[in-house]
């Protein structure tokens, strides 16, 4: 538990130092979503409609982008082989991994997200169920992201591999995700869609890092 | 199973199966597409539109079952390092992945004249399509390595990752409300006319051996390919 505990730190230091990345991340969050009002009209109606879906898929795709360097970095490097021989269990590493990519996109992303809803004319009241969809759902993104990364790992066009390999995985918990936030702020109980949420959650955490580390496996041979 | 993990073996088993299956599959069409499209009775409410199940139905069952055939090829290959079922897998992907654009078509063509409407998005059609994607996501990142055998092993992993949407489209016209209707077969019975069975399972039966010709054609070319390989390389040492 203590190596999880070293590796997380690790990479949040590097992120910290190479904190153009997550600024990056969360600077093509707002600058996406302040796209939409241009592309569809600022009228209130619409947009206080869509706002949780822009939120949303715009979240996803921030995530999409983040997961490029979160294991070619260390294997550009050499780090990614010495984690991976060192005597720690390679689910643990890519766990690691996955927890400092959330705390460093998707956490972000989670706080910034009620700012650029007030942008989009969201009600003060969806603040609430919109930082709570996100704060279950982003950590899922993470986890099957870091499948789809390590997946890409070596792969030619990486860029335009990895969307395809992922986002298909994504759709569930976009669905959900945006009728958590729809439901709540028409005024219903949306408890059965966050707990659906958190079950792609929990399954996600039992799956993914064993086939991350998996795929790292066959990456790093 | 692990005796066919010898190519020569399973080629000379292919060459066996295969006209008898080829055969059959013709046979199946022969008797089933006249009765399907011509012969069997038209529905009280929906008319000869109901023909176009005869190809959608069988068409979705492909989809479905392909992928299923994939993840349990990747699954051994993964586990046993069977190299036959990976070439199964990997020539089912595109048959597989035709089946489901196929499905999605008539799909499509059939909702037009009864729902109103060609596409609606509710967990089935949803479902479907993202099996569609994953099929493609396979092909795609199966290619994508310098090494063959990395990409393999990779579409391997998210071949039996993607396997976790089979379940949500078996289901969901149950778990949801859906405009699409709740599968015929169930525990409570089988919900449509006797006379609609006969040619529904003669298709069934024509695309499941389609698919096993067509495989089996496939991991063939795929077997005599890498022995050519190997021969050239003999010949160049």
């Amino acid at each position: 538990m203590n190596t999880f505990f070293i590796l997380v730190g690790r990479d949040l230091r590097l992120s910290v130092r190479h904190r153009a990345d997550t600024v990056m991340v969360a600077g093509f969050f707002a600058i996406t979503v302040i796209l939409f009002p241009f592309g569809i009209g600022p009228e209130p109606g619409i947009l206080e409609r869509v706002g949780a879906g822009i939120i949303w898929v715009t979240a996803l795709l921030a995530s999409l982008l983040s997961l490029d360097h979160l294991f070619s970095d260390d294997e550009q490097d050499g780090a990614l082989d010495l984690l991976l021989t060192s005597p720690a269990a390679p689910t643990l590493v890519v766990a690691a991994k996955i927890v400092a990519h959330w705390l460093t996109t998707g956490l972000p992303l989670t706080l910034l997200a009620p700012i650029l809803g007030v942008t989009l004319q969201m009600p003060v009241g969806s603040a609430a169920p919109m930082m709570t969809a996100l704060l279950i759902g982003t950590p899922t993104l993470s986890l099957i992201g870091a499948v789809g990364a390590a997946l890409t790992l070596g792969a030619r066009r990486r860029g335009i591999l990895m969307p395809l390999v992922v986002l298909p995985l994504y759709i569930p918990i976009l669905i959900f995700g945006v009728g958590a936030i729809d439901t709540t702020s028409m005024g219903f109980d949306a408890g059965g869609l966050f707990t659906v949420l958190g079950g792609f959650l929990l399954i996600a955490a039992a799956l993914c890092p064993w086939a991350a580390a998996a795929a790292l496996k066959i990456a790093s041979e | 199973m692990h005796a066919l993990a010898n190519p020569t073996r399973f080629l000379k088993l292919a060459a066996t199966i295969q006209p008898w299956a080829a055969g059959l599959c013709i046979l199946c069409f022969l008797f089933g597409l006249p009765i399907a499209l011509l012969f069997s009775p038209p529905d009280y409410q929906q008319g000869d539109t109901v023909r176009i199940m005869y190809i959608h139905v069988p068409a979705a069952w492909m989809g479905l079952f392909c992928y299923g055939v994939m993840a349990a090829g990747s699954a051994s290959y993964l586990i046993w390092r069977h190299p036959v079922a990976n070439m199964i897998a990997k020539s089912s992907a595109p048959i597989g992945a035709m089946f489901t654009a196929l499905c999605l078509l008539t799909g499509m063509l059939w909702g037009q004249p009864m729902w109103g409407t060609p596409w609606v998005w509710d967990a089935r059609l949803t479902s479907m399509l993202v099996l569609f994607f994953l099929y493609l996501g396979y092909i795609a990142l199966g290619g994508a390595f310098d090494s063959p055998e990395q990409g393999d092993k990779a579409a391997a992993i998210l071949a039996l990752v993607g396997s976790v949407n089979l379940p949500i489209i078996k289901f969901s016209v149950d778990w949801w409300n859906s405009l699409h209707q709740p599968s015929i077969f169930s525990m409570a019975g089988i919900s449509v006319d006797a006379a609609m069975l006969p040619p529904l399972f003669l298709m069934v039966g024509a695309f499941q051996l389609y698919y096993v010709v067509v495989v089996l054609m496939s991991v063939r070319a795929q077997v005599l390919t890498a022995k050519i390989r190997a021969a050239k390389l003999m010949r160049t040492t």
